[in-house]
């Protein structure tokens, strides 16, 4: 849900950003910004593999297939911001990867294009300001794309649900059904669906806070490039 | 169980007079004014004057305050040792509906009970319809419906007879949200153990019955402890004495715990999971087991750093482990 804002609530104040009272230690500054260049460069390249691809084929058809990997591998290595992206590693697994059919449906394409141009931007700043040299474009990006990234991307996922729910309801997929021997009982479809449901009450949430942060942080137009 | 206890003070002649200006903590306006107080008058009685000129804010509801972001005040604490003057400025807030610790356990509660027996009679549109007010076939179902209302119903009966409560009220939001999980749980799990395709446990008649020997076991040893600790505060002295083993041998487990009256909650609903053989039962329980051993480490905590005679060999929750 919180797929494309350009740094959700919790992201914005996730371990990875710095704080205004204590930095962290050098060490942990050092594994902060080789982590936060090496998802940078990740970003990048599925940005980059999504690009050739198109041109090579001349049609937005079966791109996911060409950044798949790298987008498994980096959204999944995002876990260790231990925060928020759980949403993402759902729709990448447990949707995108395990409904073959919705593997090439544009709505795939709409959330990882969003996904993709927020994390760069989101990664990049993390690592500007970890260097304490945050160029003001960058800043302004962060909390000005989300108005269009944020409802693209989720436009994308619920989309991408919402095409996988009649073949996880033919097949049965994830699903366990009475009588067995543990007396238990889980529909994946009734669960996507609560899923989808449950976006409603959380987007606008995630939403409205980006715009109170992007408040108070471009309130100060004028410190440039000043780290926030 | 204990209310906190309002009670009148006589005026003493002679001694002066405090005036008391209560403010809205929010909007710094004067709400009340209260004249000609007894200095020696408590907090609470105070909150009672308060009353008489707003009856719908119980004192349970109050929360007087000398700053505005300063400590609440508690209701023992007698105006001439506060830092007042001769006109005290208190500042209020509204914490809103409060319910008293017995009626939030005895809500919580019913639900669970009512519901499962819902479930357990095959009340109709629950299950799907050639099935209503019907039973099981299965004599494990009725029985696991014994143990979960006897749960329950001790469960209530301590609450009425046994527990005394320190702090008054809770708030009713906390109340709604704890009545949603103990409700909610309760209906998942009886939807599972009453279904028509319920499997009774692999092991049959064994297993259930040494589920069930074990589960009396837990829930008289838990009630054995809640007698044990409602002993302790007799007296009226608060967390003076830490509990020990007494001739009961389900006290015994104090040896071993600081808190066994979780140890035994824990153990009781393994066992009902044992008897049940219900995934969704395991999955309350460890839950429940999650919650307890927090509880139960914040206890421990507690006794350890007031008693500096407390037994080293105890746990929290789980005898040597945990």
């Amino acid at each position: 849900m919180s797929a494309a804002a350009a740094g959700t609530s919790k992201a914005a104040h996730g371990d990875v950003a710095p704080k205004k009272r204590r930095g962290p230690g050098a060490l942990a500054t050092a594994y902060l910004v080789i982590y936060n260049v090496v998802m940078t460069a990740g970003w990048l390249v599925i940005a980059v593999g999504l690009v050739r691809a198109y041109l090579a084929r001349g049609s937005y058809h079966g791109l996911y297939y060409s950044i798949e990997k790298p987008l498994k591998f980096f959204q999944t290595g995002a876990m260790l911001e231990v925060r928020e992206v759980m949403s993402r590693v759902f729709l990448t697994w447990a949707v995108t990867h395990s409904v073959r059919e919705v593997q090439s449906e544009d709505s795939v394409l709409l959330f990882v294009t969003a996904w993709t141009v927020t994390e760069i931007i989101r990664y990049s700043f993390y690592t500007f300001s970890l260097l304490n040299h945050l160029p003001f474009l960058i800043k302004w990006a962060r909390y000005t794309f989300f108005f269009v990234l944020y409802p693209m991307g989720v436009t994308g996922e619920l989309l991408t649900i919402y095409a996988a729910l009649p073949y996880v309801q033919k097949t049965g997929l994830y699903s366990v059904t009475l009588p067995n021997k543990y007396n238990f009982s889980f529909d994946y479809h009734s669960f996507l669906i609560l899923v989808m449901i449950s976006y409603i009450p959380l987007f606008p949430q995630l939403y409205f806070h980006m715009i109170r942060q992007r408040k108070k942080v471009l309130g100060h137009i004028e410190d440039y490039s000043k780290v926030e | 169980m204990s209310r906190t206890t309002f009670f009148e003070k006589c005026c003493r002649p002679g001694t002066g007079t405090i005036q008391v200006a209560v403010l809205d903590a929010n909007t710094r306006e004067q709400i009340c004014f209260l004249d000609k107080v007894d200095p020696y008058s408590t907090i609470g009685n105070i909150k009672c004057l308060f009353q008489k000129s707003y009856p719908h804010w119980y004192p349970a509801r109050q929360a007087l305050k000398l700053d505005p972001k300063g400590k609440i005040l508690r209701d023992e604490e007698i105006l001439l040792h506060l830092p007042v003057g001769t006109t005290a400025t208190m500042f209020f807030i509204d914490l809103g509906p409060q319910l008293g610790w017995t009626m939030v356990f005895l809500a919580e509660y019913i639900g669970p009970l009512l519901t499962y027996l819902l479930f357990y009679f095959r009340v109709p549109y629950i299950y799907s319809h050639r099935y209503a007010s019907t039973s099981s076939p299965h004599p494990v179902v009725t029985r696991a419906c014994a143990c979960h209302t006897f749960h329950y119903v001790k469960r209530m009966i301590e609450t009425i007879f046994v527990h005394r409560f320190t702090h008054g009220t809770m708030p009713l939001r906390i109340i709604v949200r704890n009545c949603a999980y103990y409700w909610g749980f309760s209906a998942w799990l009886a939807y599972y153990i009453n279904h028509p395709l319920y499997t009774p446990p692999s092991y049959g008649e064994i297993q259930f019955n040494y589920g069930l020997i074990m589960f009396v076991m837990c829930e008289l040893g838990n009630f054995s402890i809640h007698v044990t600790l409602n002993n302790l505060r007799g007296d009226g002295i608060r967390g003076r004495r830490y509990p020990i083993p007494t001739k009961n041998p389900f006290t015994w487990l104090f040896l071993f715990v600081s808190c066994p009256n979780y140890t035994y909650e824990v153990g009781a609903w393994v066992s009902f999971s044992i008897m049940t053989q219900c995934l969704p039962v395991a999955f309350y329980t460890l839950l429940g087991f999650i919650q307890m051993s927090i509880w139960a480490k914040g206890k421990h905590r507690a006794y350890s750093r007031e008693f500096k005679d407390y037994p080293s060999l105890r746990m929290a929750i789980i005898p040597l482990i945990l």
